[in-house]
């Protein structure tokens, strides 16, 4: 039983760590557009080197 | 908008040789201007990518970004770049664009509401998870100090996530108890709170049941409903800002002789303002230079252009249509008849309010009745057993177990499925409670005017005229932007007509067009002008020096979808209605044409309203639908309304419904959608229903353990939503 005190900490980072990773995608209005971001992956613009 | 937003910048062309000076711009003033234009044709990615390096290439554009989802570009550019440019460049590339007006458009840019509800969403959902995962380990059969330990752990997750996610059903429940009334929210925070203390003092007791997943799955379904909610009526708002942004409200006007651009609202008493052909009146006014003719048809129903000159009176929102017009504010912004129409729509509208939802119904039944079946629990176990502990697990079970989740998400799926569907059709539910408003209807009235009409003429007689007249009237029309001449244009040329030689060809604005043909002096236009006798109906005449002048007559052309619309709504056993303040003779050729028995002619907007008010009073539910501010009263008095996009934005405003395209046809449908809507609502009530009959006897003989909660929740949840989606 010691394993949970290892495995619950770490699930709750993990589910921690996607939590903020979804409320950083949310403040940077990420969800604004999203027919335009699943046509934008059809472009080859920016395929060689990211945006400036 | 931009002229608003575009503040003065730093004149300083050596600015870019000095990057330090060109910073201390920027510091003292934005240099930057926001565009927003609408771009209806972008739908792919070959779309977008054209758009963007058509726009980023302009010099002085800084940056473009198109969004798909509201088909709208944005760019940033430096404040020189005007619109027009902008729109100019698109046209090049084959996309029509429209300016916004980022005022109208600034509410909807960041929707802080939704976000707010998106996080808290994403923070209950996150924890119900995790939470679930302790749970489950729990009835796996986890005991004494691992039970304990999850249990504590499960606390500590679920208080500050409650304190967080449920903001939004505190304060409402608080809103309605200050006012001493129950919503739907007061049972669910009493559930939630009661939960949650019941589980931290079992925990503390090192007891068996601990409800902290049933609280947060609680706030997570029901986040999820109200989550649905906001966004289907934020999406139908920021369409119906779009289409007012679309009018961006400027005047041209002139002082000391020069012409400049200004918003309306900064138009006062006593200014002249320049009126161009096309345009529309941007306040009240009287005509102090020029000779028009000006359409009124938006704001009485008539079709006929009125002769506009000097000493008349016009109103905002009626179109100059021949030659440019100056006129002199008398009235403005709040002033204006149409401001005071506006007016009227307010006061109708308090009365629909009236019209209490499907859910607030199911409310005002249910929150009494949870509570008092919780509470005769509580005192009944403890009568029975004398045990606090228990009686209290109890009554928070039942109240648990009866949580609205189900009820909750009852009217949000299923509104946000039919509106989603209305949408593609081209329709935009304004209203929260329209769908089922529109499911009663039994009658419908219809504007002529704009509505069943498109609002352009049609030449009717073609074939009355000698091919030597239709020749001298084409060459005639084509010498003017009018509307009838452009329509008369189109049709001879459809024919086949080539027009004739007709030298000097002017525009008499307010008149017609002259020319000489032949040597003898022809002339296309009003019947006094060309020296007949006027008729009721719109027509244009044409003379020739010898000849008793010809009219050219002309109907309204029907609107797209017109024809079926009412067909499929009088199949459908709805009584269909014409109401127009146009001309006894119009309205009742337009009603045979259509087969619509029952019609109204030069109705006032009063009538109008009066005549809606009258059949509600006989029980009727009334659809209006309508387009001009002669119909905005109507519109707001009946029991739902729709509007077309083409409508003034007063219409707009009144309706619950915008049909967004130009044809009539989505209406029956619409009625048909809304209909199965309700009759999904309902399912939803009684699935909820039947499975409380089950459940409430389980919890209240105390039988309910967590487990059990949390299988009759979420099974009910996903019943309820898979039930709506079925109307796709």
């Amino acid at each position: 039983m010691e394993v949970l005190s290892y495995l619950i900490p770490i699930s709750l980072v993990l589910g921690g760590v996607g939590l903020l990773a979804f409320i950083y995608t949310v403040r940077s209005n990420q969800y604004d557009d999203p027919d335009g971001n699943s046509q934008r992956i059809l472009s080859d613009e920016w395929d060689d080197h990211p945006k400036p | 908008m931009t002229a608003t937003m575009r503040p003065t910048p730093s004149a300083c062309p050596a600015c870019a040789a000095a990057p330090a000076a060109e910073a201390l711009a920027e510091l003292d003033a934005p240099k930057e201007a926001r565009i927003a234009l609408s771009v209806p044709a972008v739908h792919c990615a070959a779309c977008i990518s054209t758009v963007e390096k058509a726009l980023a290439d302009l010099p002085g554009v800084h940056s473009a970004r198109v969004n798909l989802t509201l088909k709208r570009a944005q760019i940033e550019a430096d404040p020189e770049i005007m619109p027009d440019d902008l729109i100019r460049v698109l046209e090049r590339v084959g996309y029509e664009a429209f300016e916004l007006d980022a005022g109208a458009l600034s509410a909807t840019q960041t929707d802080k509401a939704g976000r707010d509800l998106l996080m808290r969403l994403a923070v209950a959902g996150f924890a119900s998870m995790n939470v679930m995962l302790l749970s489950v380990s729990v009835w796996a059969g986890a005991a004494d100090a691992t039970r304990d330990m999850f249990h504590w752990i499960s606390a500590a997750i679920t208080l500050p996530t409650i304190a967080f996610s449920g903001v939004p059903f505190f304060k409402s429940a608080w809103g309605a108890l200050k006012h001493s009334r129950l919503n739907m929210d007061v049972p669910i925070v009493l559930a939630i709170v009661l939960a949650l203390v019941t589980s931290l003092w079992e925990t503390s007791l090192s007891g068996h049941h601990a409800y902290f997943d049933a609280a947060l799955t609680l706030t997570f379904f029901l986040l999820a409903g109200r989550y649905l909610d906001h966004r289907t009526r934020a999406i139908a708002r920021s369409a119906a800002e779009e289409l007012a942004a679309l009018e961006v409200p400027r005047a041209i006007l002139i002082r000391d002789g020069e012409e400049q651009q200004v918003p309306v609202a900064e138009v006062v008493v006593g200014d002249l303002i320049l009126v161009r052909p096309g345009g529309r009146m941007p306040v009240d006014g009287e005509i102090v230079e020029g000779m028009s003719e000006i359409d009124r048809s938006l704001l009485t129903g008539e079709t006929v252009p009125v002769l506009a000159q000097p000493g008349q009176g016009v109103s905002a929102g009626e179109v100059n249509l021949t030659g440019p017009l100056v006129i002199r504010a008398t009235a403005v912004g709040k002033d204006t008849s149409l401001h005071r129409m506006a007016d009227l729509v307010a006061i109708a509208e308090s009365g629909r309010s009236r019209y209490t939802s499907l859910a607030d119904k199911a409310a005002k039944l249910y929150a009494p009745g949870v509570h008092i079946l919780s509470a005769l629990s509580f005192l009944g176990w403890w009568a029975y057993s004398g045990d606090l502990r228990t009686a209290l697990n109890i009554a928070a079970a039942v109240l648990i177990i009866t949580c609205p989740c189900a009820l909750g998400l009852a009217v949000p799926a299923v509104t946000t499925a039919a509106s989603g569907r209305l949408f593609r059709k081209g329709m935009l539910i304004k209203h929260a409670t329209a769908l089922e408003r529109l499911a009663q209807v039994d009658t419908v009235v219809f504007d002529k005017t704009g509505t069943l009409t498109a609002g352009t003429p049609e030449l009717t007689n073609l074939g009355d005229h000698a091919t030597r007249d239709l020749e001298i009237a084409l060459a005639l029309a084509d010498g003017s932007a009018h509307p009838l001449s452009v329509s008369l244009a189109k049709a001879a040329r459809d024919a086949g007509v080539k027009p004739a030689r007709v030298d000097a060809i002017t525009e008499v604005p307010g008149y017609g067009t002259e020319g000489v043909w032949n040597g003898q002096r022809v002339r296309l236009g009003r019947a006094a002008w060309v020296g007949a006798e006027g008729q009721t109906e719109t027509a244009a005449w044409l003379s020739v020096a010898g000849d008793a002048p010809k009219a050219f007559t002309f109907s309204d052309r029907l609107r797209d979808g017109a024809a079926e619309a009412v067909r499929s709504l009088q199949e459908a056993g709805k009584d269909v209605i014409l109401m127009s303040g146009d001309t006894t003779r119009a309205v009742e050729a337009l009603a045979n044409r259509l087969g619509i028995t029952h019609w109204m002619a030069e109705a006032l907007p009063a009538d109008k309203a009066a005549r809606i008010a009258h059949l509600s009073g006989q029980g009727k539910h009334v659809l209006m639908v309508g387009d001009g501010l002669n119909d905005t009263a109507a519109l707001a008095a009946a029991h739902v309304s729709i509007s077309p996009a083409s409508a003034l934005d007063a219409a707009r405003v009144a309706s619950d419904i915008v049909l967004l395209g130009g044809d009539l046809s989505p209406i029956a449908e619409a009625l048909k959608t809304a209909q199965s809507a309700i009759k999904r609502i309902r399912e939803n009530f009684q699935i909820a229903t039947l499975y409380n009959v089950i459940a409430v006897p389980i919890a209240v003989i105390g039988l309910a353990t967590p487990l059990v909660a949390a299988l009759a929740m979420s099974s009910s949840s996903i019943t309820v939503s898979l039930n709506a989606l079925r109307l796709r």
